[in-house]
């Protein structure tokens, strides 16, 4: 019995719950949640990958202090503590930006603030932390971070790229393209290009992998 | 399983403890963000006097470079002087005044000061007027700085809080920010014209318009108008100020 409660840390098990959602069991492509944010901060790389980065680590967190209070919790007002847990995790990173690196919240602006309304967080706690150990918990939280963050910085490099020309802010394409008649598509920094790209990731990732697809 | 009683108490306890911790965490970082607040200002001014100034020097390079502080009331008089470390004049530093306060106050036709900046760097003088409008989706800012003149536009720095990446946050990059340098404010008759943030300014508009017009961003529309009035609404409160200097 406490053999088996000596689980190491990186079992095969823990591992799955950071690698799955990278691909087969991706928060964004395949549980389709959290679409909104990763169409509205990703016309540039640079806020992708901030926003990315402070998703990882509230989505971790959230989920380690839900599945240790757990038992706790009431079921019949589970989403509002839910949500409270959110909203104090992401008032606390905003503080703490705006008092120490000022320069990366005043990018982020807004941003920050969605992160509370990102359907990961509330999908992840509900469907995992409320039923798992804290430590299983906390990895699928970052599992889920990153899978939604490699999403977000696909997008945040191809429509910086070829939206505006630039990589993280710095001219990448050579001024001679340009003079060949080359032009920065407008198109691709609105949202609705950002659905279409997210939609043809879905199509090559369902494509390579078949236990996506629905047999019915 | 869980008694009404028990739901109550446990919300009632979560609240109170969730409370506590951010009041005590916004407390404690409170003087952390005021001095960030502070630095961002400054730096803001001195982008405008195209001075690049890091968080780190700011407080130093702001000393050595604004040499005065003004503040102004609507009739060009100056209620207020801020020389030298120390106010000698009136009773607050022109800089502590808080801009969208006093705009409110005119937009309510109370009466209201607002600030000057008069900066000094390699022995020319600029005035560096702050200004405050509306975006897309919140507030756009800036600092214009005009030469001795009182007309020609020496540097600018815009600024927002949450326009759209990509689109109208392009405000604030040196391509849009640099376009103002050397345009004029008043035309030869001396009429305020302010400077016009237009679609394609520089193929819709006559040579003689051009001096008092930018290109706007395209796709950012909304906000670029939005600079466009903030300079004209802000800097028509400084004509009276304007007017008394050049006589």
């Amino acid at each position: 019995m406490k053999t088996k409660e000596r689980e190491s840390l990186f079992s095969a098990k823990n591992r799955k719950l950071i690698i799955n959602p990278l691909n087969a069991d991706n928060p964004i492509t395949v549980q389709v949640l959290g679409i909104c944010s990763a169409l509205a901060v990703t016309a540039k790389l640079k806020p992708a990958f901030v926003m990315a980065l402070s998703v990882v680590v509230v989505t971790a967190f959230a989920n380690l202090v839900i599945s240790l209070i757990r038992n706790g919790i009431p079921p019949r007002i589970r989403i509002i503590v839910q949500l409270t847990v959110v909203a104090t995790l992401v008032i606390l990173v905003d503080q703490l930006l705006k008092a120490y690196v000022y320069d990366v919240s005043r990018q982020l602006s807004v941003f920050v603030g969605l992160i509370i309304t990102n359907c990961i967080l509330m999908g992840r706690l509900e469907a995992f932390a409320m039923a798992n150990k804290p430590w299983p918990s906390f990895l699928d939280g970052i599992g889920n971070g990153l899978g939604y963050s490699w999403i977000l910085i696909a997008l945040g490099f191809v429509r910086e790229l070829f939206g505006s020309g630039t990589l993280w802010g710095y001219p990448v394409l050579p001024q001679a393209l340009y003079d060949l008649g080359y032009k920065n598509n407008g198109l691709i920094i609105l949202p609705p290009m950002a659905l279409i790209l997210v939609g043809l990731i879905i199509w090559i990732q369902r494509s390579r992998t078949p236990s996506l697809i629905d047999k019915s | 399983m869980y008694s009404n009683s028990y739901v109550f108490r446990y919300a009632a306890i979560m609240v109170i403890v969730v409370a506590a911790a951010l009041a005590s965490v916004a407390m404690l970082l409170k003087p952390a963000q005021d001095r960030n607040v502070t630095i961002e200002k400054m730096r803001n001014i001195l982008a405008a006097a195209n001075i690049e100034a890091t968080p780190e020097n700011a407080i130093e390079l702001f000393d050595k470079y604004v040499i005065e502080e003004e503040a102004l009331a609507p009739d060009g008089n100056v209620v207020a002087v801020f020389r030298g470390q120390k106010l000698e004049k009136g009773n607050i530093r022109p800089f502590e005044i808080n801009l969208k306060e006093e705009l409110y106050k005119h937009t309510k036709g109370q009466d209201f000061i607002i600030p000057l900046y008069i900066a000094e760097v390699n022995g020319k003088r600029l005035y560096i007027f702050p200004m405050l409008g509306r975006g897309l989706w919140g507030p756009v800012y800036g600092n214009l700085a005009l030469e001795e003149d009182f007309n020609t536009v020496a540097g600018s720095m815009f600024g927002h809080d949450k326009e759209t990446p990509g689109l109208g946050a392009e405000i604030e990059l040196p391509q849009f920010e640099s376009q103002f340098i050397g345009k004029k404010i008043f035309d030869d008759n001396g009429n305020f014209t302010s400077i016009q943030v237009l679609k394609g300014a520089s193929e819709v508009l006559s040579p003689e318009k051009l001096i008092h017009g930018v290109d706007a961003i395209s796709g950012g529309t909304i906000t670029s108008n939005g600079v466009s009035d903030m300079i004209k609404s802000n800097l028509a409160n400084y004509i009276e100020y304007i007017k008394k200097q050049k006589i």
